[in-house]
């Protein structure tokens, strides 16, 4: 199994929520974080002060799949969250262990 | 300009309002001059203006400045400003009073303070009268003692936004109540009551440009040098929390001013509507002008610097409320709203003090324009309406006179809070908090609090 977890722009959540859909991928974890890459920050200006902003609000999606379905996923993020500017983020994928159902207590790819 | 001769027996008063009888034609019967009135609908408008100042503070104020802190320092300046609004409104009827409106009229200190002899409000009573602007209307001095008990706690109170996220509550509150004893009394005194030495001067004050906002603003700028910067200050940002606090707090502001303008005059008449439209245009022209500077400095507009905007321009206004004509008012506004702009932006960063909320930026140097812009808009040829005859009002002359007041309120303020910071400092073992409190918040340290959970 895979854990696929992608940064991407807050504002692509719905397309890539709508692309997972259709690949029958029903379930995500969605967090919002603070990050930057190669997109600069940008400036803040309070009366007299003005700060460099850094860190850029991003949402990191988290899914568990499949092994058989993880390049899919990955593509699918990759053409719905992709605006084509600077800051649309990357996709990490990790090897996963182990998934238990809580409700159920099953295991392995029956819990995906 | 308040006078506050306070008229206690019906004899006297007889006999300084029947001077007028003699001009009558002596073949008229002698009428007997009515004593001064006592008109219930100054006297409503008085009340209601006394507690929408009173919301100026509490929240005004404090979500004003609650804004512009650290998320974790929210809750010590919501409190730093309600409790001190508390002290300063008990010490007011408790001496305040007694030695900024009361005393003898010459004589001894009479020109800078004035003394116990209302200790606790002893001797006023529900008979007891205040003086207005207009011969034969009084109010009732109880009306007068509360309305401006809510001055001496805003501007108390004001000084909050120099200290903040950095001092000791204990410390704080001893500041205030000290500051508040040797600068706010003697400086409401010498500007407001009959025998004091601004007063005598001519000097042109409405509301308190002097003896609130310069005041208010050279205090709050000594402490902030005396505590010395925030931890991390112009190296790391600490931009302000929630924006949407400080522009609810603006438009509180704003509401309460036109009490503490327009109610300044007493009386609900035509001149208080001069003070009402006043408070409207200044600060309207004063958001507008900071709005077009940053514009123009900085490629946009920002919500912070339109509700500062407005705040300059009353703090500006404060002073000419009554004097200024509609003109006069959308100049005066104006300018303030640059010049404002200018001691934020620029005379901070180059003077490197920390007055964290900008109390001196705002209130001490837009008291300064207004109190000095007032001698200019005061005058006839301009739409104002300068006491005495018109045809012999000269700006320069009241512009000078007007540069003393600002002059003495300068120095007197910053002398006292000089003082009162290191006698607060020798007390409490210093005024700031220690270095982990202040990277922890003052909400958490001081007060055992989170605001957002």
């Amino acid at each position: 199994m895979k854990l696929v977890i992608a940064i991407i722009k807050p504002s692509r959540l719905e397309e890539v929520r709508q692309a997972l859909n259709s690949l029958d991928v029903h379930g995500m974890t969605v967090t919002e974080v603070k990050g930057y890459g190669r997109q600069k920050g940008h400036s803040e200006i309070y009366r007299g002060t003005e700060y460099a902003v850094h860190f850029l609000p991003k949402l990191k999606v988290e899914i568990a799949v499949d092994d058989a379905l993880a390049d899919a996923v990955s593509t699918a993020i990759r053409d719905s969250a992709q605006t084509g500017r600077i800051g649309d983020g990357k996709i990490f994928v990790l090897d996963l262990l182990a998934v238990t159902r809580i409700r159920t207590g099953e295991t392995g790819a029956a819990a995906l | 300009m308040k006078t506050s001769k306070i008229l206690g027996s019906a004899a006297l008063a007889s006999l300084l309002l029947a001077l007028p009888a003699f001009a009558q034609d002596a073949a008229a019967p002698v009428v007997e001059e009515a004593a001064a009135i006592v008109d219930k609908g100054d006297v409503a408008w008085m009340l209601v203006s006394t507690i929408v100042v009173i919301v100026m503070t509490i929240p005004g104020l404090a979500l004003f400045y609650g804004g512009l802190v650290r998320a974790k320092n929210i809750l010590s300046v919501l409190t730093q400003v309600f409790l001190g609004f508390s002290m300063i409104a008990i010490l007011w009827v408790a001496y305040g009073y007694s030695l900024a409106f009361a005393g003898p009229t010459e004589g001894g200190l009479s020109a800078f303070v004035g003394d116990f002899s209302k200790f606790f409000l002893s001797g006023v009573t529900l008979d007891s009268r205040a003086a207005t602007f207009s011969a034969g209307f009084e109010l009732p001095e109880l009306v007068f003692v509360t309305f401006q008990l809510t001055f001496a706690c805003i501007t108390s109170t004001l000084i909050v936004g120099g200290i903040a996220e950095r001092m000791k509550f204990g410390a704080l509150m001893a500041f205030l109540a000290i500051w508040f004893t040797f600068s706010y009394v003697p400086m409401a005194h010498m500007v407001w009551a009959g025998p004091g030495l601004l007063y005598g001067l001519g000097a042109y004050d409405f509301a308190g440009g002097t003896v609130v906002h310069i005041n208010s603003g050279i205090a709050a700028l000594v402490a902030a040098i005396v505590l010395g910067p925030r931890l991390g200050y112009m190296k790391e940002p600490i931009a302000p929390h929630n924006l949407v606090w400080t522009y609810v707090g603006a438009g509180l502001l704003w509401f309460g001013w036109f009490g503490f303008n327009a109610g300044s005059n007493l009386e609900a008449n035509a001149l208080t509507a001069v003070a009402l439209m006043n408070t409207v245009l200044a600060p309207a022209a004063a958001a507008l002008a900071w709005a077009i500077g940053e514009k123009v400095t900085r490629g946009h507009s920002s919500t912070l610097g339109a509700v500062s905007g407005a705040v300059a321009g009353l703090v500006a206004i404060t002073p000419a409320a009554g004097f200024a004509g509609v003109g006069g008012a959308i100049v005066l506004g104006a300018v303030a709203g640059l010049v404002c702009l200018w001691a934020v932006v620029n005379l901070k960063p180059m003077l490197k003090y920390d007055d964290s909320l900008d109390v001196f930026g705002i209130h001490g140097i837009g008291g300064i324009v207004g109190a000095l812009g007032t001698a200019i808009v005061a005058a006839p040829g301009l739409g104002g309406y300068p006491l005495g005859v018109p045809e012999e009002y000269s700006i320069g002359g009241q512009f000078m006179i007007q540069l003393t007041a600002v002059g003495i309120a300068i120095v007197w303020s910053g002398v006292v809070a000089l003082v009162a910071m290191f006698i607060v400092k020798a007390i409490f073992g210093g005024a700031r908090v220690p270095e982990s409190s202040e990277s922890d918040g003052l909400d958490l340290s001081s007060h055992g609090e989170r605001a957002y959970n």
